[in-house]
């Protein structure tokens, strides 16, 4: 017995409903939504800005400070408020899923603070909140290489499945847990993984399989990322030439 | 950055001759916005605009043991997070003051007003009750938080059910029953006047709370007799809680008076634009 | 006035650039290849040109054959140069910029002021300019407001001066903080947005590079009607025919006050 047809009916190597919304926290300098179905996730940039402590700054570039967290009520049970282990870990690999982009170089001792969280989880939120940050710091006019993008893989009863949700994350077959959660990030201009992280049981010739299907669904991701940033001319304000 | 010298001095000129910077009167809200439901797995949640201003509230339930000294009843807390993400002002850490105290401002206008009808809140006697946490985030930042929460808590309150429970009087997480959460007809509005120079006004913009020398928070409900009543009855107006803070500046008695009664005005045509967002 | 000197020098480079539309460069040469036209916007890690004869330029990198766009914005081609025109982002301070900052600091030797950089901006008690016979700390408060000229930038060190034309406290008016990225749009051709908005408000207008800008009118709401122009500007400065569509708005302004008051 295998996973013949997903919950919700979709084709195993499509996303959820992808929903961007660019510009959320006028505050900041840059901030963006970024949803895959019922997984939402908000970040917001500020920086590059002086860095306090001073202790913390680097002569040689930019820190990025990032933090990922999720409201105490987007998920079935409240999560308390504050870090946890989850959320330090998983904002630290976003942190380097992003940095290899950056030319950090241009700012040194400044700080650029990240901060990312989800409003609503049903899987997936690491992915959601690396495709939220990409835009929001775009659109904070951080200089970069490359717009990053991600996707969580599942192996879910011997099938792959592409941004897999809770009730995939949860599948069993004879009480015995079935399913394998392998977040990418790619840049895509030149393929390289930025974010690698497996949970789960999966034979390795399975894993080459489902980091290439994570590729080819970040490509089609950072499409649609591209076109938010811009869409966003209608909405915000552009510089035109005066002359004609 | 704050508001500079010069711009401050020409902000209160200004409300000398009764205008903003934004045209509104001194005691005029900026539109209000309430979207319901934003976290499916939340008993009840609510996204609140107040112009820029924006806070997220979720209601999130559980069964919990009561206290010794209140065994029949349900048990509520309200925790404010002043997200690093809604201002530059606003940094990670333990909770600050001035996060607490707008959690606090809050917590004794949902606790005092009773709008939560606590006794029904109890499972078995002594042993299980409901326990209602009440999660306010600041998302972003442009004045006037406290009114803000306090709006988003009520909606977040007023959409809430319940969740499931099974025989063991354990919660089924992320499963809900259609039964609302109890809730009376005493539904706290709170409105914050802010100082400047000599004037007050309502739903400051950080520019204006930067040139505020004092707020005061008023959280008032009207009750009433009638069970099912929507009428808002100023009649009926109970002061559930006040806070005065912020900045140096004292208050004379005339001013206070004159503050008492405009705070039960406007709360009463608030909770009317309230209810109308949430219906 | 610097900001003048900036724009006519940019006029002189448009003057010689050409413009080359999609493709069009493929029959000059066959290893050119340009993707994006002036004024597309990109996005960063978007190929703008393919080929040896652009240059990289502010917001773009070079890689290998192909110039890409580091920063989101407008493509701009400057002769060879190939630049992006960013759209967002805080203030970057640069050489000979006149600025706006407001004094968040008063030290033994100087005061320090935020000019919304990325890094903290000094100016020495030597380069402070004040009347005769008075002293600094009681001349300058804390939140005063001074247009500043930067006079180096080293290493996040940001040095400003006062010893300039048309440098000084600000006072009275108010101030009011743009988009950085849209300070030419209001500053217009050769100033020409901004002086508009002088004479039909009889305001005094100072627009900071950072972003900030002091007005300073007869009265309170000659300045809020300075101030919506150029907010207008900053939120409409993708539309076509801006200056009319600006000096619209002021002269229905200035008819419905003129009603009021008869």
């Amino acid at each position: 017995m295998t996973y013949e047809k997903r919950y919700d009916g979709r084709d195993f190597d499509e996303t959820r409903k992808v929903e961007i919304k660019m510009g959320v926290i006028p505050r900041a300098n840059g901030s963006a939504m970024f949803s895959f179905g019922n997984t939402k996730a908000i970040a917001a940039v500020y920086g590059p800005r002086l860095m306090h402590p001073q202790h913390l700054q680097n002569p040689e570039k930019a820190v990025l400070r990032c933090s990922y967290d999720m409201l105490s009520f987007s998920v079935t049970e409240r999560k308390k408020p504050g870090p946890s282990r989850r959320s330090s870990e998983i904002s630290h690999v976003i942190m380097n899923a992003l940095t290899p982009v950056l030319q950090l170089e241009n700012f040194p001792n400044a700080v650029i603070d990240l901060e990312i969280e989800i409003i609503q989880a049903d899987a997936s939120t690491r992915c959601a909140g690396i495709n939220a940050a990409a835009l929001a710091l775009a659109h904070a006019g951080i200089p970069m290489t490359d717009l990053i993008s991600a996707v969580s893989v599942g192996n879910i009863g011997n099938k792959i499945c592409i941004d897999i949700t809770k009730e995939e994350e949860d599948y069993e077959e004879d009480g015995e847990k079935l399913a394998t959660d392998i977040p990418v990030a790619f840049a895509p201009r030149k393929n390289r993984l930025t974010l690698l992280q497996l949970d789960g049981k999966v034979k390795p010739e399975v894993l080459k399989k489902v980091i290439e299907a994570g590729n080819k669904a970040c490509m089609k991701i950072n499409e649609a990322q591209k076109k938010a940033l811009r869409d966003l001319k209608m909405e915000t304000e552009l510089p035109e030439e005066e002359e004609k | 950055m704050e508001i500079a010298n010069i711009t401050k001095k020409r902000l209160i000129e200004f409300l000398e001759k009764g205008k903003r910077f934004d045209n509104r009167g001194w005691l005029e809200y900026r539109p209000l916005k309430i979207n319901l439901g934003i976290s499916s797995n939340a008993e009840g949640s609510a996204q609140v605009f107040l112009g820029k201003t924006e806070v997220m509230v979720g209601v999130k339930l559980d069964a919990v043991v009561p206290y010794r000294d209140s065994e029949e009843s349900g048990v509520l807390a309200v925790v404010t997070e002043l997200l690093p993400m809604a201002s530059e002002r606003f940094e990670h850490g333990p909770p600050k003051i001035q996060s607490i105290e707008l959690a606090r401002i809050v917590d004794r206008s949902i606790r005092e007003s009773e709008i939560i009808d606590m006794k029904k809140l109890c499972i078995k006697k002594g042993e299980k009750v409901w326990s209602v946490m009440i999660d306010i985030y600041a998302i972003n930042d442009d004045g006037n938080l406290i009114d803000a929460a306090a709006i988003g808590a009520v909606a977040a309150i007023m959409s809430a059910v319940m969740p499931k429970i099974d025989k063991d009087d354990k919660v089924q997480y992320g499963e809900f029953t259609k039964d609302k959460l109890p809730i009376t007809s005493a539904i706290p509005t709170t409105v914050t006047f802010y100082k400047i120079g000599d004037k007050f006004v309502l739903d400051p913009t950080t520019e204006e709370q930067d040139a505020s020398e004092l707020r005061v928070s008023f959280a008032v409900s009207f009750p009433s007799k009638e069970k099912k009543s929507k009428k808002i009855d100023a009649e009926n107006a109970v002061i559930n809680a006040m806070q005065k803070g912020g900045g140096d500046a004292t208050l004379s008695s005339e001013e206070i008076n004159t503050l008492i009664d405009l705070a039960v005005e406007k709360a009463a045509s608030l909770q009317e634009k309230i209810r109308e967002e949430i219906e | 006035m610097e900001a003048k000197k900036e724009a006519e020098e940019n006029e002189e480079m448009k003057k010689t650039e050409k413009k080359p539309k999609k493709g069009e460069s493929k029959k000059e040469e066959k290893s050119e290849k340009i993707l994006k036209i002036p004024r597309d916007i990109v996005v960063p890690g978007e190929v703008i040109v393919s080929g040896e004869d652009y240059l990289p330029s502010d917001g773009t990198m070079r890689e290998s054959m192909n110039i890409i766009a580091t920063r989101f914005g407008l493509v701009e081609f400057i002769g060879r140069l190939v630049k992006v025109i960013p759209l967002s982002g805080v203030y970057i301070p640069r050489r000979g910029n006149t600025v706006i900052g407001k004094v968040i600091d008063i030290t033994y030797n100087g005061l320090r002021l935020d000019i919304g950089a990325p890094y903290e901006a000094f100016l020495p008690m030597k380069e402070c300019f004040f009347p005769h016979g008075r002293e600094l700390e009681e001349y300058f408060n804390i939140g005063d407001m001074i247009t500043v000229k930067i006079f180096s930038i080293r290493r996040g060190d940001i040095n400003l001066t006062m010893r300039d034309r048309g440098l000084n406290k600000l006072e009275g008016g108010m101030t009011i903080t743009v988009n950085p990225n849209k300070v030419p749009r209001v500053i217009g051709k050769e100033g020409s947005m901004v002086n508009m908005i002088k004479q039909e408000t009889g305001c005094l207008i100072v627009v900071g590079q950072n972003g900030i800008i002091w007005i300073r009118g007869e009265n309170i709401d000659a300045e809020l009607l300075a101030k919506e122009a150029i907010l207008l500007i900053t939120s409409k400065s993708h539309i076509e025919g801006l200056t009319d569509l600006v000096q619209d708005f002021l002269e229905k302004a200035k008819k419905g006050k003129e009603k009021l008051i008869k």
